[in-house]
């Protein structure tokens, strides 16, 4: 128990470390690169939450991440069109903002809507599912059209949204520019802060009798609530907190990467997040953030040395981590015993099977 | 015989004891003209009995006859077609919420050991005591000296503490068993529903069950559904024998025994093993 | 009246296509509890094999036969690859439900880079046959020969299933196995072979939908995503366990989107029916036909 604990403080530690010291030897693109992967692993935290340690399985994140970049993305168009209109709401013959777009001119008011609204989105579905007992593979579906539907209306509602092609051409964040190493060294060293603050979190909900309640509701969830718990409450908790995750992920996304589109918060996107928890290993926090960062990492590499071979790659690697490693990379570490415990099987002798990942394990 | 109580019964004041050859005591529990159908089939057809302070209630019966069912239906897995179940006098459990309806200390064992095997066995208990079960509470606050004491006592009793830093997982079926009456004891129930508790018990595990039972006796009810004659006979102040959604009779064991119908649906068949 | 007319066939068309990409999941994801998130691929799979079949016939004079030709190549194809996969894949996954998710959508990607290896990145068309042109004329209201081809054999594919299912020794060992594999296997039925012949059925059925999508459509790597969610919908609110359940997912989906994209837009329309099935498992949590059972999990 103790060892596992100190074993995920380890992992994330030079995690954390390695990414502090990056900017210090990578050219400046690289690090604007390693920054989006951080965003990425800041959702891969929240969906393990939910899913590592709460059994839930959400393939819409995706729109809590949107819902998340496209609140700041609204906040950096406005900024940039310095108090006019949006330059696709020209395209579309309006004269005047949507009286709904007119607060997110305001900074402090934006920033509030990037947990605000992915909470309530998630409390509302959270009530309307959980309450009425609407879970395992039931939520899963309901979650996965849950994204189709915010990429099919972003793309519906064109003149207030973009369409397809989404919101960029920023210019500045609060005044400074986004284009300048300064901010971009800046908001690469938030994004790290933030990322490292909501591991902390989230590893001090987990050793809480809260956390324990969590993974009591993956193993049994009858069983908590008759041992008088409204657990319906629980995961609608758990799931705003994830939601809320994946928003503040989207903010520092959108003001990073510089471009927001439907195709970003699509079913794929969501469920490559799952994927990314499942590499890192679910149910172990510092896993997903893990997996996100390589899974990400090999990706680009992949993409600018052989396009064609990532889907393959990526593919490939999601069936034979499922299947032969279904702890994820965190459990990397037990394959010796686990051989070992094999070849013993193997050779006839009946030995006990070790238990692996009891805290991480399978659901 | 209490079959009939009402609520308002419960609330009255108690009838001084005069000519009573036993002392009538106030109902924990009273199940009022209950019926539960699904879909077409009506699984439990009007049934009335309540459990007093203090008592330990097995229902028997053949399977099928609507045992577990009853047990569903008190602690609200089950929602009920017809009728009302009274708890302590004001409650009517019909009408609640299963986590409301354990906070009102009504504790539950299933069938199969349900146990959690992604927490310790300390957790385990940890996560079942009593206390304030709100999201507030399990993230900032710690358990009372007196519900840890509580569970120390309750890990020595099952025999568990010296491994209430391991996981379940390791546990045997029996150990399994016993960690769930532990937790439902952390619980301090004031009502205790157990579907088959010994199933699968060896005699001595069992004897032991019975033991417990006899303790945990003065301080709670217990119903028990069970199909093993010898442990029902060994613990129970009363039985109620249900057969096709209906109370066949009811009374101490040596009561029912005698009665012929009883004895042709399920004990003339030995009981079921 | 006319209008009305055309949105109701509007609607049954919908729905035909939605109960033929749902009705292969309704066995794989339903009876067995696979999340196949390549079912659109084998969909894909099915439209190619029918774009190949077509292209074989194409200088033939006897080009109209290509279509029967089509469907049975596309249900076969579809169905090898499916039982491939199950021996090589599906099979270590069987009471795993979220890892076979994962999984299935690995080989998604898998299949999609394959196709646009195989078959070149942009989309194709196929020719249709002379006899499936045209439309059937009903008072003002023209029908699509292809619309009613497609709700012809969807509802073929039905009885078909129904047939096998419930009129076969074969079907009973399926649901016997579905229903309890340990009992299933000490009364001597060989699950190992009912698994992979099930899961090849249920691709095979994939391939068929796909096959009658290349009338109504063009043909790409992307094919099957257009209709996976949609399909999986359509298992929910139908009851995952019950295969006719489909069928009523199908037309309620079916039909009230195209209800609803007729009185506001495409994509209103979308969001609306994803409305009314929230609210439809507000009351029915489990899908129209739910399946009981009395385990404390479910």
């Amino acid at each position: 128990m103790t060892k596992k604990k100190s074993y995920t403080w380890v992992v994330a530690a030079v995690v954390f470390v390695v990414l502090a010291v990056l900017p210090f030897v990578l050219p400046m693109f690289r690090v604007s690169l390693i920054a989006k992967y951080m965003c990425f692993a800041i959702v891969a935290l929240g969906l393990d939450m939910i899913w590592g340690y709460t059994g839930i399985m959400s393939l819409g994140h995706g729109v809590y991440f949107g819902l998340g970049a496209y609140v700041m993305a609204m906040y950096l168009k406005l900024e940039a069109s310095g108090g006019g209109l949006p330059d696709f709401m020209t395209w579309s013959g309006f004269d005047s903002l949507p009286f709904w777009w007119v607060p997110f001119g305001n900074a402090g008011f934006a920033f509030a809507m990037v947990v605000v609204v992915p909470v309530l989105v998630a409390v509302v579905i959270g009530l309307l599912t959980f309450l009425n007992r609407i879970r395992g593979v039931y939520f899963t579906i309901l979650s996965q059209a849950l994204a189709m539907i915010l990429s099919v209306l972003l793309i519906g509602c064109q003149q207030y949204t973009g369409g397809s092609n989404g919101l960029t051409d920023f210019d500045t964040l609060l005044g400074f520019s986004l284009d300048a190493s300064s901010t971009k060294l800046a908001l690469y060293y938030a994004t790290l802060a933030v990322l490292i603050a909501l591991f902390c979190l989230c590893t001090f909900l987990v050793g809480r009798r809260v956390g324990k309640i969590l993974i009591a509701i993956r193993d049994s969830e009858n069983r908590v609530r008759f041992t008088g718990y409204n657990t319906a409450f629980f995961k609608v908790f758990v799931y705003a907190l994830s939601a809320a995750i994946a928003g503040i992920a989207g903010a520092l996304y959108v003001s990073q990467v510089g471009i927001i589109t439907p195709s970003d918060v699509a079913v794929s996107p969501s469920i490559e997040m799952i994927i990314w928890v499942a590499i890192g290993g679910k149910g172990t926090l510092a896993g997903p953030i893990l997996g996100a960062l390589l899974v990400n990492g090999v990706k680009t590499f992949a993409s600018e040395s052989f396009p064609d071979l990532w889907s393959y790659g990526l593919g490939l690697v999601c069936v034979l981590v499922i299947l032969f490693l279904p702890g994820g990379l965190m459990s990397i570490k037990d394959v010796p015993a686990r051989f070992r415990a094999w070849r013993q099987a193997k050779s006839g002798g009946a030995v006990p099977t070790p238990e692996l990942g009891e805290e991480g394990g399978q659901a | 015989m209490a079959i009939f109580d009402t609520a308002g019964a419960v609330l009255a004041p108690p009838a001084p004891a005069t000519d009573a050859a036993e002392e009538e005591k106030p109902a924990l529990l009273s199940i009022e003209d209950v019926s539960i159908t699904f879909g077409d089939f009506k699984a439990i057809k009007g049934v009335s009995t309540s459990v007093g302070e203090n008592e330990i209630r097995f229902f028997i019966g053949p399977n099928g006859a609507g045992k577990t069912t009853m047990l569903d239906a008190i602690c609200g897995k089950n929602k009920v077609s017809s009728g009302r179940i009274i708890y302590k006098g004001e409650y009517d459990l019909t009408r609640m919420r299963e986590y409301k309806i354990a906070n009102l200390g009504i504790g539950r064992k299933f069938q199969a050991p349900s146990v959690f095997n992604g927490i310790t066995i300390l957790e385990n208990m940890e996560l079942a005591a009593a206390g304030k079960h709100t999201l507030y509470s399990t993230t900032f606050k710690k358990l009372s000296k007196d519900t840890e004491d509580h569970i120390r006592y309750v890990l020595d009793f099952i025999g568990l503490d010296s491994k209430k830093f391991e996981y379940p997982t390791r546990l045997s079926h029996g150990e399994k068993q016993w960690l769930e009456i532990g937790m439902l004891l952390a619980e301090s129930p004031d009502l205790l529903l157990l579907d088959e508790p010994v199933a699968g018990m060896s005699r001595r595990e069992t004897e032991h069950t019975a033991e417990l039972l006899h303790k945990v006796k003065d301080e709670c009810s217990v119903v028990v559904v069970e199909h093993d004659m010898q442990f029902a006979k060994d613990v129970s102040d009363k039985v109620t024998v249900f057969h096709e959604g209906q109370i066949l009779d009811e009374g101490t064991m040596d009561e029912v025994s005698k009665n012929q119908q009883v004895i042709d649906v399920y004990l003339g068949r030995g009981g079921e093993a | 009246m006319e209008t009305i007319l055309m949105q109701v066939f509007n609607g049954i068309s919908l729905s035909s296509i939605l109960l033929l990409a749902a009705i292969g999941l309704a066995i794989t994801f339903g009876l067995m509890g696979v999340i196949n998130m390549a079912h659109g691929e084998f969909m894909m799979i099915g439209a190619y094999t029918a774009y190949v079949v077509q292209n074989l016939f194409k200088d033939s004079p006897a080009f109209g036969a290509y279509v029967p030709v089509a469907i049975v190549a596309s249900f076969v194809v579809a169905a090898a690859l499916g039982l491939v996969l199950e021996k090589l894949v599906i099979c270590r996954l069987y009471g795993r439900t979220e890892d076979s998710l994962l999984v299935t959508w690995g080989v998604s990607l898998i299949l999609q880079q394959a196709a646009r290896n195989i078959f070149g990145a942009s989309n194709v068309g196929v020719e249709v046959p002379e006899y499936m042109m045209g439309s059937l004329q009903i008072g003002g209201v023209y029908l699509p020969y292809t619309r009613i081809w497609i709700l012809v054999i969807a509802i073929v594919s039905l009885v078909a299933v129904y047939v096998l299912m419930f009129r076969t020794r074969w079907g009973r060992n399926i649901r016997a196995v579905m229903q309890n594999r340990q009992m299933a296997s000490s009364l001597g039925v060989n699950t190992r072979r009912v698994d992979g012949v099930t899961f090849a059925f249920g691709c095979g059925l994939a391939g068929l939908a796909g096959c009658t999508l290349t009338w109504i459509g063009l043909i790409g790597s992307g094919l099957g995503q257009n209709y996976i969610v949609n399909a999986f919908m359509t298992v929910v609110v139908g009851g995952v366990g019950s295969i006719f359940g489909s069928v009523f997912g199908a037309g309620f989906i079916g039909i009230g989107q195209s209800a609803f994209e007729f009185l506001t837009d495409a994509s209103m329309g979308q969001v609306l029916i994803f409305v009314c099935i929230v609210i439809l498992l507000q009351f029915k949590p489990k899908g129209l036909f739910e399946t009981h059972n009395r385990s404390l999990e479910d």
